[in-house]
C-alpha cells in the first residue's frame, strides 16, 4: 500500500461520490456544484498522471467555464420543476438493468481480456512542468496544427450559432 | 383437255358450248336485260337455246362421219384428291347426242313459243318486269340439262340432276306470291316445294345407289362402272339398280313419287311444256337407258322397273279421266307416258323407251302449248268480255297498267266469282274461236292416243310389242292405259272444243299469235312424221342403228299385225266411248260431268286422284310435322335449352364463377389473404409506431441496448 | 505504483454513471451535465494511456476533447434556452411532439 494508491482511492471514491451526488440530487444547483467537485477531482488526477496542461485546461475550462454556464441556465430556467407524473414508467428498471449490464460486461472483458499494461509512472520522474508543456506545445504546434487550427473554427462557429440560435427574431408586421 | 384420238374429224370441240351457249344467253338477260325490250329479251334466250341446237347437230353429224365411236372431252379437272379424280367431261355419244337434239330442239321451239305467251301472262299478272327472269330461268334450265345429258360420269349426271330440279322449283314458284287464278296464296310456292322436297326423296335414293356405286368400283364414271360391274356381285348392282329406280320415280314421277308433277302446273304453261312434259322427266328414263349394263345384268330389277312403269301408266290413266283442269289432265297423262316409257326400259326395250321418249317429247309440248294458247285466248276473252260489258271499249288483250290492272281485277272480283281459265267447264266451242289451236290440238291427241300414222303411234306400239313378248302382265297394263289415254284425250277435245261455249270468256276467245302457233306447227309437223325415226320396218330402224352405236345390242323387230291391230282398235274404241259420253251431248254450262252421273263414287275418286295427296298428308307429312315440333319444341328448346343449357351448364357455369371462384376462391381465399397481407402490415407498422414516442429518453435506452448488446456479441464471439 | 488498470476501472466506473444519469433524469441540463461526465470519464481514461505509453498524443487529444466539449455546452445550452422559451419546461419528456 503505497501512498499512491491510497492518493488514487481517496480520490475516486470522492470522484465516485460527487458523481453520484450529481446524479441523484433533487435540486439542479446542487447537480452543477457536485459536477464541478468531480471535476477538480479529475484535474487532481490528470496531475496524478504527470499531465499538469491538461490538469489546468480541466478547470480553467470544464469547471470554471462549463460548469459556470452551466449554473448561469439552471438559473434562468429555475429550478427543477416537480415532474407530474412518471410517463415512462418502464424507463428507470430498465436503464438500471441495462447499465448493470454494461457495466458487467466492462468488468468481464476487464477480467478475461485484459493484459497487465504497465504502472502509472509518478509525476516525480517525469520532466518537470515546464519541459512537459513545451514538448506538449512542440507537439501541438507541428503535428497537430491543422486539428487545431480546425479546432479555433469550430469555436467561432459555436460562438456564432449560440448567438444566431438566441437572437430574437425581428417583428416587421405593425 | 383433247381425249379423243386425233384421228377423229369433227366438231367435238364445240361440247362444252353445249352448256355455255344458254348460259351466255342467261347472263346477258341478266346483266343487260333491264334495258332490252321484251322480244330482243326473248331473243336472246332463244338464239342461246338455237345455239345449243346448233351444236347438237353438228355433235351428232360428227358421231355419224366417225361411225358412232364414243369421244369423250374433258373441260376441266375438279376434284382431285390423292387417288380419287373426278373430272368434267362432255361424253359424246350417240345417245347423248339424241337427248341433246331432243332437249335444245324442242327447248328452243318452246322459247320462242314463250316470247308470245310470257308477254299476255305477265299482263294479265300485272307484273310485266318479271318477263327476263322467265328466260333467264329457261336458259339456265337448258344449261343444266345439257350437263346432265353431256355428262360422262354419274357425278355430272347427277350435277345436272340436282340443277334441272333446281330450275324446276324456280320455274314452277315463278308466280311465287299468288295462285294460279292471280289471287294472293301460298298455292304456288307450296306446290314448287312439293316438287323440290319429293324430288329430293328420289335423289336420295340417286345417290345412295351412287355411293354403292363408288364404294363397290371406285369411280363414277360410265365405262369404268360398267367395265366393273361385270365381275360385281349380283347383290350390289341389285341394290344400284333399285336405288336408281328411286330416283327416277322422283324425277319422272313414277308411283310413288309422282305426286308433285299435277302440281306442277302451276308453272306457266311454257314451264310445263318444256320441264314437265319434253325434257326433265325424261332424265329418268334418260338414266336407265344409259345404266342399260347395270339393268341387263340384275334382271329382278328390270322386272320391278317394268312392273313400277306399267302400273304408274295405269293409274295415271284412271285420274286423267277425272280432271276438270286442261292442265292437269295433260299432267297425268304426262306421268301416264311416262310409265310407258319406265316400263319399257325397264324391259330391257331401249330403243321403244328412247323413241318414246322423242316421239312424247314432240306431242306432249305440242298439247300443252295448245292448252296454253287455249288458256290464254280464254284470258283474253274473259278481258274482252268484261271490258265490252263494262262498255269501256278497252280490249282486254292490251296491257292494262299495274295499277290500273289490279284495280280492275279487285273491282271484278267484287261483283263475280273468280274466273279459271284452266276449268274445261268454262270452255266449249273453241273450234270455232280458235280454229289454228284446235286443228293443232286434234293432231296431238291423235298422235298421243296412238292413232296410225301418227308419231306415237309407232312408238307405242314398240312398247307393246316388246311387252307382249317379256312380260304379259305389263302388255296388258299398258294395253288399258292406252285405251284410258285415248278416252280421256277424246274427252278433252269433246268438252274443249265442241258443243256451245259455257262461259262469256270462251264466246270471246281469241286466236293466238302467229309467234306462238308457229312452233306449233312445227311440233305438230313433227308429231305427224316423227314415226318415221323408227318404223318397223326393214331397213327404216333409224334410231335403233343409231343407238346401236351405244347400247351394243338392239333387237330390231318387225311389225306386228296383231299387237299393232288391237292398240289401233283399243284406241278408236276409246275414242268413240269418248264421243258418246261426251261428244253427242255436248256439255252445257253448270252441268255434272256425265261419266260422274254414270259411275259416281269412282268418278269421284279419279276426280280426287284417288286421294293419295292426302294420304301421303295423313301418313307422312302430318306425322312429321308433329315429329320435328316435338323435337323443337320438347327435346331442343325445353330439354336442351333450357334445362341441359340454361340449368346445367350456365347454372353451373354460373355456380362456379359466382360461387366456387367468385366468393370462395377469389373473395374468401385470395382476397384474404392480400388482405390479410395488408392486415398484417398495417398491424405490424401499428405496433413498430410505438417505439417512436418521442421521448428522448427511451431512444437514449435503445441506444444503450443496442450497444450492451452489440458488445455482448463481441464479447462471445 | 497505480497500475493503469484501476484507472481504466475508474474510467469505466464514471462513463456508467454518466449513462445512467442520461437515462434516468428528465431534466435536460442534468442530462447534458451527465454527457459532460462521460466525456470526462473518456479523458481521464486517454491521459491514463497517455502517461503509460508516455506520449503526448492522448493529451493533446483530450485538450481538443475539452475545447469541443465548450463549443458543444455553448451551443447546447442555447438550444435549451430556446426550447424553454417555447415549451415553458425542461422536462425532456414534454419535448415529444415527434413521437409517431
Amino acid at each position: 500500500m503505497t501512498l499512491d494508491l491510497i492518493l488514487f482511492l481517496i480520490l475516486s471514491l470522492i470522484a465516485i461520490a460527487t458523481a453520484l451526488g450529481m446524479l441523484l440530487s433533487r435540486n439542479a444547483i446542487y447537480s452543477a456544484l457536485f459536477l464541478v467537485l468531480n471535476f477538480t477531482t479529475v484535474a487532481v488526477f490528470y496531475l496524478l498522471l504527470g499531465a499538469p496542461f491538461i490538469a489546468m485546461a480541466q478547470i480553467t475550462v470544464y469547471a470554471g467555464a462549463i460548469m459556470v454556464l452551466f449554473l448561469f441556465v439552471i438559473m434562468l430556467l429555475g429550478a427543477e420543476s416537480l415532474p407530474k407524473a412518471e410517463v415512462l414508467p418502464w424507463q428507470k428498471p430498465l436503464a438500471g438493468i441495462l447499465s448493470v449490464a454494461l457495466a458487467l460486461e466492462a468488468t468481464f472483458l476487464f477480467i478475461t481480456r485484459a493484459r497487465p499494461a504497465g504502472n502509472i509512472v509518478a509525476p516525480a520522474e517525469t520532466a518537470n512542468m515546464m519541459d512537459s508543456l513545451r514538448e506538449m506545445s512542440m507537439m501541438l504546434f507541428n503535428q497537430y496544427l491543422l486539428p487545431f487550427e480546425v479546432t479555433s473554427v469550430l469555436l467561432l462557429v459555436a460562438m456564432v450559432g449560440a448567438i444566431v440560435l438566441t437572437r430574437r427574431e425581428r417583428r416587421v408586421h405593425q | 383437255m383433247f381425249l379423243a384420238e386425233p384421228t377423229h374429224s369433227g366438231f367435238f370441240f364445240l361440247a362444252p358450248w353445249l352448256v355455255f351457249a344458254p348460259v351466255i344467253g342467261l347472263l346477258i338477260n341478266l346483266i343487260f336485260g333491264k334495258r332490252f325490250s321484251e322480244t330482243m329479251i326473248g331473243t336472246v334466250a332463244s338464239l342461246a337455246s338455237g345455239a345449243a341446237f346448233v351444236i347438237s347437230v353438228l355433235l351428232a353429224y360428227s358421231i355419224s362421219v366417225n361411225h358412232g365411236e364414243l369421244v369423250r372431252w374433258q373441260l376441266a379437272e375438279w376434284i382431285h384428291i390423292g387417288d380419287l379424280q373426278l373430272d368434267w367431261t362432255f361424253r359424246v355419244d350417240s345417245l347423248s347426242t339424241t337427248m341433246m337434239l331432243i332437249v335444245s330442239g324442242v327447248g328452243t321451239l318452246i322459247h320462242i313459243y314463250a316470247i308470245g305467251y310470257m308477254h299476255e301472262d305477265v299482263r294479265f299478272k300485272h307484273d310485266v318486269g318479271r318477263y327476263r327472269l322467265f328466260f333467264i330461268y329457261l336458259n339456265l334450265f337448258i344449261a343444266m340439262m345439257m350437263i346432265l345429258v353431256s355428262g360422262d360420269s354419274y357425278l355430272m349426271l347427277f350435277v345436272g340432276w340436282e340443277g334441272v330440279g333446281l330450275c324446276s322449283f324456280l320455274l314452277i314458284g315463278f308466280w311465287y306470291e299468288m295462285d294460279t287464278l292471280g289471287r294472293p296464296s301460298l298455292a304456288n310456292s307450296n306446290a314448287a316445294k312439293k316438287a323440290f322436297i319429293v324430288n329430293r326423296i328420289g335423289d336420295f335414293g340417286f345417290l345412295i345407289a351412287a355411293f354403292i356405286m363408288f364404294w363397290a368400283f371406285g369411280s363414277f364414271q360410265f365405262d369404268q362402272v360398267f367395265e366393273a360391274a361385270q365381275h360385281a356381285a349380283p347383290g350390289t348392282i341389285l341394290a344400284i339398280t333399285l336405288f336408281m329406280l328411286v330416283g327416277v320415280a322422283g324425277k319422272s314421277a313414277q308411283i310413288p313419287l309422282y305426286v308433285w308433277l299435277p302440281d306442277a302446273m302451276a308453272g306457266p304453261t311454257p314451264v310445263s311444256a318444256l320441264i314437265h312434259a319434253a325434257t326433265m322427266v325424261t332424265a329418268g328414263v334418260y338414266l336407265i337407258t344409259r345404266s342399260a349394263e347395270l339393268y341387263t345384268l340384275a334382271p329382278q330389277a328390270q322386272y320391278i322397273v317394268a312392273l313400277t312403269g306399267a302400273v304408274t301408266a295405269l293409274f295415271a290413266a284412271t285420274i286423267a279421266v277425272g280432271q276438270y283442269d286442261i292442265k292437269k289432265v295433260l299432267a297425268y297423262s304426262t306421268i301416264s307416258q311416262l310409265g310407258f316409257m319406265v316400263a319399257a326400259v325397264g324391259m330391257g326395250a331401249f330403243v321403244a323407251g328412247m323413241f318414246h321418249l322423242i316421239t312424247h317429247a314432240f306431242f306432249k309440248a305440242l298439247l300443252f302449248l295448245s292448252a296454253g294458247s287455249v288458256i290464254l285466248g280464254l284470258e283474253r276473252g274473259h278481258h274482252h268480255a268484261e271490258h265490252a260489258h263494262r262498255g269501256k271499249g278497252k280490249k282486254g288483250k292490251h296491257a292494262l297498267s299495274k295499277v290500273e290492272g289490279r284495280k280492275e281485277e279487285r273491282s271484278h272480283e267484287a261483283q263475280e266469282e273468280v274466273f279459271d281459265p284452266n276449268d274445261m267447264r268454262n270452255m266449249g266451242g273453241l273450234r270455232k274461236t280458235m280454229p289454228v289451236t284446235f286443228w293443232l290440238y286434234i293432231i296431238g291427241t291423235l298422235a298421243l292416243a296412238g292413232v296410225v300414222p301418227f308419231a306415237g303411234f309407232w312408238s307405242k306400239d314398240e312398247i307393246l310389242l316388246d311387252a307382249s313378248l317379256r312380260y304379259p302382265i305389263v302388255y296388258w297394263l299398258l294395253s288399258i292405259a292406252a285405251f284410258f289415254t285415248a278416252f280421256y284425250m277424246g274427252r278433252q277435245i269433246w268438252m274443249v272444243f265442241f258443243g256451245e261455249p259455257r262461259h262469256g270468256a270462251a264466246l270471246h276467245a281469241q286466236e293466238s299469235p302467229r309467234v306462238m302457233t308457229v312452233p306449233l306447227m312445227v311440233l305438230a309437223f313433227l308429231s305427224l312424221v316423227g314415226g318415221a325415226l323408227n318404223l318397223p320396218f326393214e331397213g327404216f330402224h333409224n334410231l335403233g342403228h343409231w343407238l346401236e352405236y351405244t347400247l351394243h345390242e338392239v333387237e330390231a323387230l318387225p311389225l306386228n299385225y296383231a299387237v299393232a291391230g288391237i292398240s289401233t282398235v283399243l284406241a278408236l274404241l276409246a275414242i268413240a266411248a269418248s264421243w258418246y259420253i261426251y261428244g253427242r251431248n255436248p256439255l252445257r254450262a253448270g252441268e255434272i260431268d256425265p261419266l260422274k252421273r254414270r259411275l259416281g263414287a269412282i268418278f269421284t275418286g279419279a276426280e280426287n286422284k284417288w286421294f293419295v295427296d292426302e294420304l301421303y298428308q295423313a301418313i307422312i307429312v302430318t306425322p312429321f310435322v308433329k315429329i320435328s315440333q316435338f323435337v323443337a319444341d320438347v327435346i331442343d328448346w325445353r330439354f336442351w335449352h333450357d334445362w341441359f343449357h340454361e340449368t346445367v351448364i350456365a347454372g353451373t357455369y354460373n355456380w362456379v364463377s359466382n360461387i366456387a371462384l367468385n366468393r370462395y376462391a377469389d373473395q374468401r381465399g385470395i382476397d384474404a389473404f392480400a388482405n390479410g397481407l395488408a392486415g398484417v402490415t398495417q398491424w405490424l407498422s401499428a405496433t413498430m409506431r410505438r417505439i417512436q414516442n418521442g421521448f428522448v429518453r427511451s431512444y437514449a435506452l435503445s441506444v444503450l441496448l443496442g450497444v450492451v448488446l452489440i458488445v455482448g456479441y463481441l464479447i462471445l464471439k | 505504483m497505480v497500475p493503469i488498470n484501476y484507472y481504466i476501472i475508474l474510467s469505466a466506473i464514471l462513463f456508467t454513471l454518466g449513462v445512467v444519469g442520461v437515462l434516468i433524469r428528465r431534466n435536460a441540463l442534468i442530462i447534458f451535465m451527465s454527457v459532460e461526465l462521460m466525456l470526462n470519464a473518456a479523458n481521464l481514461a486517454m491521459v491514463a494511456f497517455s502517461s503509460v505509453i508516455q506520449s503526448f498524443s492522448g493529451q493533446i487529444f483530450v485538450f481538443f476533447v475539452i475545447a469541443v466539449a465548450a463549443a458543444e455546452v455553448a451551443v447546447g445550452l442555447a438550444l435549451i434556452v430556446e426550447i424553454f422559451k417555447t415549451k415553458r419546461s425542461i422536462d425532456v419528456d414534454q419535448m415529444s411532439s415527434l413521437k409517431g
